[in-house]
């Protein structure tokens, strides 16, 4: 319950900071935004490489760049995004505006235990809950596509508790 | 000699030679009590070739793999009679068999065959059934699964089904580069035939009631649709394509109309189309999961899987819609529900505790029964005599199918040679 509520506050949080930066000049409010990355973050690398360009320079193709993960992972039978996912969704979030020409499938899944349509539909609510943090972002619907394979196409395959952590994810696909 | 029969590793039949698909069935545990049979290799006449099937391995094999009977090893048989005149049933009654199947295979002027068997009651000494089928060489494989079948009901009084199919995908190749294979064997594993591949997962074969049709749900357009196809011709169509997900879809019994799930409205919600004009009614509605319906073998009803109540538990709604009654109580996780043909018990995976097992609830008696010791079973489904659960299971890293007796005491594993196999769905009855 908690944890829930924190959640919708975070998503709230962020969703203010987004229309923040929005309404305001576009090169500030990105660098706000990824000011709370590097925080958060605490990499070196990252930081360092993302405080030296301005953030409409993000390129999908710069391994550097926060786009290039493109990965948000759930903790087991749940939809609910973690901070870290959040974060990483405001970057996204702010490429896709910049680029109203972009469009970005959303590729839901889960780990392989319990039955497969019932995880089709698991990989749909998480893959939903991502288009809603990126909407609330200011997205545009008509950017994002949702699709669920739920256990079909794990990215680890394997009886294992590691295997099933990297599979309960959303991929962003551009 | 139960105790022989339990502990070892039976293989009762090899995959066929051309087909690198064909599964290979192991009894993995028997049971005390199966009767003792003994069939004897039926006798061949032919203009000059060998035998072009061992209809008497055919029949050992299905009997075997019931559960309910036990076959003579060929070593033990003390005689091989191939005509009710040459038996000695005292000889029979020696190696404490109950029953004796003899017969013959003849080939006739035109290449074609006759099949003649008999099936005798040692104790008391007299035939219990008798039959010839004429045959060609492509149905002879048929033809034993139909004696199978006629002896299995007169000896346990409950319809055979060893006469049917079973349909399953199967997955090779790396995470990145995967095939999905869509395919339907005979019950025993041979003649597997592929009727549909691609390179996006396939999942959620039905058979329509009269096993001539599959549902299932394709990818191949990156996004889940829901096709039909003929099995015998291979020619199919798109019938559901919505927006979100196209998934699950059951037969209703008269073939006339298939539930499915769809969250084109911005859930997933169970609809039901009517398969000759896809008109659709949507019969769930509520901000939860609903997806997995069944139908009841009457029509009236439809059970699926929900969240509703805060973790995945089967309800009951009628097929007109109205009030869903929940169904599964015992465990935090109930899902993926089949039920038998008689429409009184309903398998599902049951999860607790972190383990994935089949469970069978009998619906007059409210008693949940785990039939399976997982981690990470799912996919039941009723053989249609009701008397086998099928699922899929693990074997190690390999996804492999298994199964297993309503009463959970015998047990079965159906593997492929390579690759993985999973979501099998047992036919109906054939015609």
């Amino acid at each position: 319950m908690n944890f829930k509520l924190s959640g919708l506050l975070v998503v709230l949080l962020i969703a203010v900071v987004s229309g923040c930066s929005s309404t305001g000049d576009k090169q500030e409010g990105h660098v706000s935004i990824e000011d709370k990355g590097t925080t958060a973050d605490g990499g070196a690398m990252t930081s360092g490489a993302a405080g030296s360009s301005s953030f409409s320079s993000y390129s999908l193709d710069d391994p550097n760049s926060p786009l290039s993960q493109r990965v948000i992972y759930f903790d087991y039978d749940s939809a609910e995004i973690t901070l870290d996912g959040q974060e990483l969704l405001v970057q996204h979030a702010g490429y896709l505006i910049a680029n109203p020409g972009v469009h970005v499938t959303l590729e839901g899944s889960t780990d392989e235990r319990g039955s497969r349509e019932y995880n089709i539909a698991l990989g749909d609510r998480r893959a939903l809950s991502v288009q809603r943090v990126l909407e609330l972002n200011g997205v545009a619907s008509g950017q994002i596509t949702v699709v669920s394979y739920g256990e079909e196409k794990p990215a680890a395959e394997g009886y294992s508790d590691a295997a099933w952590r990297l599979n309960r994810r959303v991929e962003l696909l551009y | 000699m139960n105790k022989y029969y339990r502990l070892m590793l039976f293989v009762l039949s090899l995959a066929g030679g051309s087909s690198h698909a064909a599964l290979t069935i192991e009894i993995t545990q028997g049971i005390e009590g199966a009767t003792p049979i003994a069939v004897v290799p039926f006798g061949w006449s032919g203009n000059g070739g060998p035998a072009p099937e061992n209809i008497a391995a055919i029949i050992t094999a299905d009997l075997n793999r019931s559960g309910r009977f036990e076959s003579l090893p060929d070593r033990d048989l003390i005689a091989h009679p191939t005509a009710g005149a040459q038996v000695q049933f005292q000889n029979w009654r020696m190696v404490k068999v109950d029953d004796l199947v003899i017969g013959k295979v003849t080939e006739t002027a035109d290449g074609n065959f006759t099949v003649q068997f008999e099936l005798y009651d040692v104790f008391g000494g007299k035939q219990v059934a008798a039959a010839t089928y004429p045959s060609s060489r492509a149905d002879l494989r048929r033809v034993a699964h139909h004696i199978s079948d006629v002896i299995y009901e007169k000896l346990t009084g409950q319809r055979g089904a060893f006469n049917t199919q079973i349909a399953y995908v199967t997955t090779s190749g790396t995470v990145k580069n995967k095939t999905y294979t869509l395919l339907v064997a005979d019950s025993d594993g041979y003649h597997p035939q592929t009727i549909l591949t691609s390179g996006q997962p396939l999942m959620s074969p039905s058979w329509s009631p009269d096993g001539r049709q599959i549902a299932y749900v394709s990818f191949e357009n990156k996004t889940a649709e829901i096709y039909i196809q003929e099995v015998a011709t291979g020619s199919r169509r798109k019938l559901a394509s919505f927006k979100g997900i196209n998934g699950a879809p059951a037969w209703s019994p008269d073939g006339g109309q298939l539930a499915l799930t769809l969250s084109r409205d911005g859930n997933p919600e169970i609809y039901i189309m009517d398969v000759a004009n896809a008109a659709l009614r949507r019969l769930t509605n509520r901000a939860a999961i609903d997806t997995e319906p069944v139908w009841m073998p009457d029509g009236r009803s439809i059970v699926f899987t929900s969240d509703r109540g805060g973790s995945a538990q089967l309800y009951r709604i009628p097929t007109r819609g109205g009030k869903a009654e929940r169904l599964t109580f015992e465990g935090k996780y109930n899902a993926g529900a089949d039920i038998s043909p008689d429409g009184r018990k309903i398998a599902m995976v049951h999860g607790t505790g972190g383990t994935y097992r089949i469970a069978v609830l009998d619906l007059q008696g409210g008693l949940l029964r785990v039939l399976t010791d997982g981690p990470m079973d799912e996919s039941p489904s009723f053989s249609p005599n009701g008397s086998m659960v099928i699922y899929a299971t693990r074997a190690g890293n390999r996804e492999v199918l298994s199964a297993v007796s309503v009463d959970g005491r015998f047990r079965q594993r159906l593997s492929l040679q390579a690759g993985n196999v999973r979501e099998p769905v047992w036919s109906p009855f054939g015609e």
